[in-house]
């Protein structure tokens, strides 16, 4: 119990981001046309690519010697940019079919 | 951290949040997402160029390289996938996001004196690796299952119990190795596999018409995975647009149950497969089917006033969404009002049934939501049910027993004519029987959707 206080006290800031964030992301996805929900879903999968910043994180402090590391973290931005890419330009694709007929 | 790169940050976290507020309306989505994907674009610009660190210009090219060729695949298979294939490739997506947060909390493992950090940061280096493996592996199993690659549903008894005691497993482990400031790599590695197998065993049970809500829940499992690892590095906009998605994906997941009227638990602790078996014995009280043929079905739609399409999966899986906008148009220019009612579940995912049928320029406005198009039934003088099944399953209204009692479904059987165009008379994924197709009113047209509608086409192009 302790440590848990302890915990939150040190982190205060970032408790106060991920309660907020929470309701925010809340909040955006309330009220949306269940038409909507597919390119919600893949736009918001695109937006979870952010990952991506860590692994480009990880290959910046890794020592280039360090080959194991190097490889995963080479392996990671792959991924994450694909997830990031793939993501974004899928949920484009969807949604330039909507476009409204005049 | 710079101020420079603090500010990018801040402005790409802004942009999640306008962007998925965009992504909200039909009118702006298409700018939120542009929106998103640029601050996006920012903030891995900024990340990869504004450091105080010496990195060797080796790192540099081998971050461009794996960007370069991370993106151009990335960019070719969104481009080309069939729109059918809609569901798997986020799935599919979604699971490279997982492991790539996997892989940075063995990396940062490896680099952390275990002994030197805080209890905190082993937790948050654990739970990425655990969370990251979990959405990487059963997301390629959602991925497996829809495409049909993966057909097993296994049912074992205890299976929840199994499972459970799986996962607790992992987190004892996880634990354990944080209490005892552990930095054995075995145990790691015991836990990456951990999390693997658990996302796994966690899709195996679950079948294909739950998928949908799997994805939306894996989505969401990968974006606080995405938190966590901005955790680690102290980074705001890992944080909330981990956080975001998260959220966002959890509200998705139970908006997409509450439109199956069913709980989360019961998606994932499964409930549907249960009364699978049986159906042969509830035809002979159901009674007799009648068939129709494609000229019968061109001359009753000739003279409707009011005809209302209800396209399902099996329109999907024939790609017969051109076809159906032809049969359409026909029908349109003979003066016949047409609409296409859209179940929130309709295909595999809600709202994909909209995409497969925008993409072949069937109008925005004529397609028209459950709650909408229900009371309009009862005017509809034809009703075309092209490859659906569970969705306009009576069953759901009038029999307490039926697995999916209680879902919402578009009531057809109001209207005075209800044509049903299916392959065969097999069950839908609810795997169940449906009383519609026994009702007097209803003619069955059995076929591929293509063919069945093309040959519909050519018979009003010759009246």
């Amino acid at each position: 119990m302790q440590q848990i206080i302890e915990f939150i006290n040190n982190n205060l800031q970032i408790v106060y981001i991920i309660i907020l964030a929470t309701f925010v992301g809340v909040e955006l996805i309330k009220s949306i046309p269940a038409v909507l929900h597919t390119p919600l879903m893949s736009g918001a999968n695109a937006l979870s690519g952010v990952v991506i910043v860590g692994a480009i994180l990880v290959m910046l402090h890794s020592n280039p010697t360090d080959y194991l590391a190097l490889a995963l973290g080479f392996v990671a931005v792959v991924l994450g940019i694909l997830n990031v890419v793939g993501g974004f330009a899928v949920t484009n694709r969807m949604l330039e079919m909507f476009k409204k007929k005049k | 951290m710079s101020v420079a790169l603090s500010i990018i940050y801040l402005i790409a976290t802004v942009t999640f949040i306008v962007g998925l507020k965009r992504l909200g309306h039909p009118d702006t989505a298409k700018s939120g997402n542009l929106i998103a994907a640029a601050g996006m674009g920012l903030a891995i610009v900024g990340t990869i160029f504004i450091h105080d660190l010496e990195v060797p210009t080796i790192i540099y090219a081998l971050i461009g390289i794996a960007i370069l060729v991370g993106a151009i695949i990335g960019w070719l298979i969104a481009v080309k996938v069939e729109m059918t294939k809609m569901p798997e490739l986020v799935s599919l997506f979604n699971g490279f996001g997982g492991a790539s947060a996997a892989l940075i909390g063995i990396v940062e493992f490896g680099n952390a004196d275990i002994q030197a950090t805080s209890a905190s940061m082993v937790i948050t280096v654990l739970s990425a690796v655990i969370i990251g493996a979990i959405t990487f592996s059963g997301s390629l199993m959602a991925w497996g299952k829809l495409n049909g690659k993966v057909k097993s549903v296994i049912k074992i008894p205890q299976y929840n119990i199994i499972n459970n005691v799986f996962i607790i497993a992992v987190i004892g482990l996880a634990a354990y190795m944080t209490a005892g400031s552990i930095d054995t790599p075995v145990l790691l590695y015991a836990l990456l596999v951990g999390g693997l197998v658990y996302g796994i065993l966690f899709v195996m049970p679950i079948g294909g018409a739950d998928m949908p809500v799997v994805i939306s829940l894996l989505n969401s499992l990968t974006g606080i995975a995405a938190a966590i690892t901005g955790v680690l590095y102290d980074n705001m906009v890992m944080l909330v647009g981990g956080i975001l998605v998260g959220s966002a994906g959890i509200i998705l997941t139970v908006a997409m149950c509450k439109a199956m009227n069913r709980t989360l638990a019961s998606v994932i602790f499964g409930s549907f497969s249960a009364s699978a078996s049986g159906p042969e014995g509830v035809n002979k009280t159901l009674g007799t089917i009648k068939t129709t043929t494609a000229s019968d079905t061109a001359i009753m739609m000739n003279y409707a006033t009011n005809v209302i399409i209800v396209p399902g999966y099996g329109l999907a899986v024939a790609q017969a969404q051109h076809v159906i906008h032809e049969l359409e148009e026909i029908l349109t220019g003979k003066g016949v009002n047409v609409k296409y009612a859209i179940h929130p579940v309709a295909g595999r995912m809600p709202g994909h049934m909209n995409v497969l049928l925008a993409e072949s320029n069937v109008e925005y406005d004529m397609l028209v939501e459950m709650d909408d198009i229900n009371p309009q039934f009862n005017n509809a003088d034809v009703v075309l049910v092209v490859g659906a099944n569970d969705v306009v399953n009576p069953a759901a209204h009038n029999d307490p027993s039926s697995p999916i009692y209680g879902m919402p479904i578009l009531d057809v059987e109001n209207a005075k004519h209800i044509v049903v165009n299916k392959r065969s008379m097999k069950a839908g994924y609810a795997g169940i029987e449906n009383e519609l197709f026994y009702n007097s009113k209803t003619s069955m047209l059995f076929g591929d959707a293509k063919a069945a509608l093309t040959d519909l086409v050519s018979e009003l192009k010759g009246m």
